[in-house]
């Protein structure tokens, strides 16, 4: 399934920064940056619970929000993208 | 069922395969070109000069993602793999029918089965939708000669006389494979099947795809606990994938034959895009390698009924899927082995 994650991070203080990245590379693990602190990653049910778990672990729900959006496993018509950095199609035929 | 995972390509020549976090990194020149989350991976080919960190071949075997290194121009050299998975009964059971004649002429004329049933229906898919372009009359012919061959494919015959019986159909098959093309026909004109260098263009074509169906139907031998290396119809060489090489006797003519046949039939491959060298040997240049990596990755996720299991999945997952009921056949779950036939 796709997930969309995105988040909004405090980082204000050093903590707040340390946080930011950890969050980051916790999407990074599962999925593409598409933009800043966008992130979509394609994962199975179990994959997801993982990388859930782990996103909450290290936010503060006092000051940061996460959002999910859930596009399922037919996304491909679901997503447009206009402008600079496409993002890559990771199923398509990858060849570098 | 399992899911279709993608197959990483790196034919840029130079580049560097990290792992960082739990994705692979691929750099050129220094710079980070891409990251890909190792989930979504089942494989990872790499053409000539392309190396790999020993931490990212690690994380690769942790999660069963076969990594096979190619010379650039695509003969194999060498596969990296994680712990042996799966049951030793298994295997135990692979290597004691292997050793049986009987058992292994019974494995190999289901194969053999499955072979020319698809051959045949390469050949009479074209005469059909092409009947005006192409000597439809030659086609059916050798249709004819291969059901011929298929229906001596009695219970009980002694390996020697079903390979007999391989070559005859085989012979067959090529016989008419140059009728198979429709356009580009003076260019790629083919008259007998060449390796080792492959002497023309077409058998240049036939040759790559061969070499990553091979990579391909390894992984699923081995993600099923076979050992692609112990072989009924292939018998036992150092270094040779027998196993692997028989299963992929049902798979050339779908996912190979006809995979080189449409690139040249609708001009996604040019003859300009080869190169003869001096010994003779016909080579692919990179931008046409690449553009036949391209096809053979979207073929794969084209998605087809599976005759045996009757259940939709994408063509790449059909290696897996017949390994999967070959491993059943060991384990005395089927009768027999049920190859894949293709409509």
């Amino acid at each position: 399934m796709f997930v969309l994650v995105s988040y909004d991070v405090k980082t204000e203080d050093g903590d707040g920064r340390r946080r930011l990245r950890r969050i980051a590379k916790a999407c990074q693990d599962y999925g593409q940056r598409v933009q800043y602190s966008v992130f979509e990653c394609i994962v199975d049910p179990a994959q997801w619970t993982k990388l859930r778990a782990r996103l909450l672990r290290e936010m503060n729900s006092e000051e940061d929000s996460l959002r999910f959006y859930f596009l399922g496993s037919n996304w491909q018509r679901r997503v447009e993208h206009v402008g600079a950095k496409p993002a890559l199609d990771l199923e398509g035929p990858l060849v570098i | 069922m399992k899911h279709y995972l993608n197959t990483l390509y790196v034919t840029t020549q130079g580049a560097y395969l990290a792992k960082d976090g739990e994705c692979v990194l691929v750099r050129v020149e220094g710079e980070d070109r891409l990251r890909l989350p190792i989930h979504g991976l089942g494989g990872i080919v790499c053409f000539g000069q392309v190396s790999c960190s020993p931490f990212l071949l690690g994380h690769c075997a942790e999660n069963g993602v076969g990594v096979s290194f190619l010379t650039e121009r695509g003969r194999f050299l060498a596969r990296v793999q994680g712990p042996v998975s799966g049951n030793v009964l298994l295997r135990r059971e692979q290597y004691r029918r292997a050793d049986d004649p009987a058992a292994s002429a019974a494995a190999a004329r289901c194969l053999l089965t499955g072979k020319i049933a698809n051959c045949r229906a390469v050949l009479l898919r074209t005469a059909r939708d092409h009947e005006d372009k192409v000597n439809a009359g030659a086609l059916r012919g050798a249709a004819e000669r291969l059901a011929d061959c298929g229906r001596r494919l009695d219970p009980g015959l002694p390996l020697d006389v079903l390979r007999g019986i391989e070559g005859e159909a085989g012979n067959a098959y090529f016989e008419v494979f140059d009728h198979l093309l429709t356009n580009q026909k003076e260019e790629f004109r083919f008259s007998v099947r060449s390796r080792r260098p492959p002497l023309d263009r077409i058998n240049c074509l036939l040759s790559f795809l061969y070499a990553l169906l091979a990579h391909d139907v390894r992984s699923a031998l081995e993600s099923v606990g076979l050992d692609p290396a112990v072989g009924f119809l292939h018998r036992d060489r150092p270094g040779r994938p027998g196993l692997a090489l028989d299963l992929m006797e049902e798979f050339r003519p779908v996912l190979a034959d006809r995979l080189a046949l449409s690139l040249v039939n609708l001009g996604q491959v040019q003859a300009r895009g080869f190169r003869v060298e001096e010994n003779g040997a016909v080579r692919m240049d990179d931008d046409t390698r690449k553009a036949v990596l391209v096809a053979y990755q979207k073929r794969k996720q084209e998605e087809m009924r599976h005759p045996f299991l009757d259940e939709k999945a994408p063509l790449g997952l059909m290696p897996y899927l017949q390994a999967l009921l070959f491993a059943r056949w060991l384990r005395g779950d089927l009768d027999g082995y049920p190859p894949f036939l293709w409509r």
